[in-house]
């Protein structure tokens, strides 16, 4: 196989092959055997800078990528728009040359508009790695859900996967969609029709709006919180009708006559999306994929600082 | 190009027990000792070694680990092909052992430094050996010796130290390949 990403950037799903997935897959085998050894660090990057710059609130992703990047050794630097001169009136692409006048090489960036990544990888001369844009894409997410999918099931191929809730505002649903449909996953999507794409079945998924049915159907149910702080109109009626409709809890999971994976990409609105009892439940891999998330960021991480000339 | 046969398979397996023994010499009955394979080719070695341990000398419950120094290595970003990692299998501590590391050839010293760091996220050793099958003499570009050697050579930097084994290639050999 061949040992080199076909990327510069880690922008989107969309911009990879099979072959890629699987190189970062392999790497990640490697780096979740270095997080579970007494001392959970690896010299490679210690001459590599990389800057977070968080332009959206973010927990566990900028935790995540954090990690990921002081177990490879390399050097970190923070920021978050809240805290930054962003607030008088600088652009995007000043902020960052100011931060790469620094000597930095890799740039982890969040941003609450969509292709904010690829306009930066255009302008600056550092490798980005995306951590969500907008409502488009969270790369490193779904490459961290299907990790999991493979790490419990074997394969990805020909598995069914659903995606229940918000597709609407979700870049982990449109990533998980481009990253399942590439490894030979089929995929449907599930939730209230307002907050389904239009054309989504062009992306070759399927719709269900029926809970039951798209439990039934798959083996495992990828399920996202909804997205209230991106929703300027409301979308369904109330919480609890959402609840009643699209929630998942143990009752349901018990009546399916087989035992489906359940994931979660956090934050868990317990009681809305999900009951506890579920969220808990041995069939969950909810706290899997946040350990595989530091071992697939170190390894994008990694295979992008590879191609770094010094 | 000239390829010249340095060890055949019966010269590999006496110096494979007679290495065997020498670990025995020092190590007793290995219930405080640790042997660790480089991989991927040091993987080999280890695994006949303590395959010989076993079945030759009867010693029992042999501690064998394989060690990937890829993320280690000095090299990083300064080759034109990048680095393929391998799998790490440790899965004991080696905390006050005594660890034996082993790779087939010993040529620059660069990727011993490596595993030396390596070992170390997995405790602090009582103290480290390092078993080679080749040592390729006036090679070296960091001051690293071995304890055990199978055969010393004197190749010029452009030759190159080909081992085969009957794993991967049908049967044992060592060969010399100047370009």
């Amino acid at each position: 196989m061949k040992q080199q990403l076909s990327v510069e950037h880690l922008l989107g799903i969309k911009y990879l092959n099979k072959n890629d997935i699987d190189l970062i897959f392999e790497t990640a085998n490697n780096f979740k055997e270095v997080i579970n050894r007494p001392i959970k660090k690896v010299p490679s990057l210690r001459d590599i800078t990389i800057a977070n710059l968080f332009f959206e609130n973010s927990t566990r992703t900028k935790l995540s990528f954090e990690l990921a990047e002081k177990r490879l050794s390399a050097d970190v630097i923070n920021f978050s728009a809240s805290q930054s001169s962003v607030k008088k009136g600088e652009t995007l692409i000043d902020t960052v040359n100011n931060i790469l006048a620094m000597k930095v090489d890799i740039v982890v960036m969040r941003h609450p508009n969509v292709g904010a990544g690829v306009f930066l990888s255009k302008h600056v001369d550092a490798k980005i790695i995306n951590a969500g844009d907008g409502t488009h894409e969270h790369p490193t997410q779904a490459l961290l859900d299907s990790y999991s999918i493979k790490e419990k099931l074997g394969t990805v191929k020909g598995k069914k996967v659903v995606i229940v809730g918000d597709i609407l505002h979700s870049r982990v649903a449109l990533s998980n969609i481009f990253a399942l449909k590439l490894q030979g996953a089929e995929v449907k999507v599930c939730g209230p029709t307002t907050l389904i794409p239009k054309h989504i079945r062009s992306l070759g998924v399927e719709v269900e709006t029926n809970i039951k049915k798209a439990l039934e159907w798959c083996d495992v149910a990828n399920v996202l919180r909804v997205q209230h702080e991106r929703m300027d109109i409301k979308y369904f009626p109330s919480t609890r009708e959402y609840t009643q409709l699209f929630g998942i809890n143990k009752e349901i999971l018990d009546n399916l006559g087989k035992k489906i994976v359940i994931m979660h990409p956090g934050p868990i609105n317990r009681g809305v999306e999900i009951t506890s009892d579920v969220a808990d439940a041995d069939q969950s891999i909810i706290l899997n994929q946040v350990e595989n998330g530091v071992a697939v960021r170190m390894a994008v991480i990694y295979l992008l600082a590879q191609q770094i000339k010094r | 190009m000239s390829k010249k046969v340095l060890l055949n398979s019966k010269e590999i397996d006496i110096i494979l027990h007679r290495l065997a023994c020498q670990l025995i010499e020092n190590h007793n009955d290995f219930s405080e000792t640790v042997l660790i394979g480089l991989q991927p080719r040091g993987s080999f070695l280890a695994k006949r070694l303590a395959s010989i341990l076993t079945n030759d000398y009867k010693i029992k419950d042999i501690h064998l680990g394989l060690l990937d120094i890829t993320f280690y290595r000095d090299d990083f970003r300064r080759r034109d092909e990048p680095l393929e990692a391998t799998n790490t299998q440790i899965d004991f501590l080696i905390e006050n052992k005594n660890v034996v590391l082993i790779d087939d050839v010993l040529f620059s010293g660069r990727s011993v430094r490596a595993a030396l760091t390596a070992i170390q996220s997995y405790g602090r050793p009582e103290n480290v050996e390092l078993l080679v099958l080749i040592d390729r003499r006036f090679s070296r570009h960091l001051p690293i010796q071995p304890n055990y050697r199978g055969r010393q050579v004197d190749a010029i930097n452009e030759e190159k130290v080909i081992v085969h084994w009957k794993e991967l290639h049908s049967k044992d050999a060592i060969y010399i390949d100047n370009k």
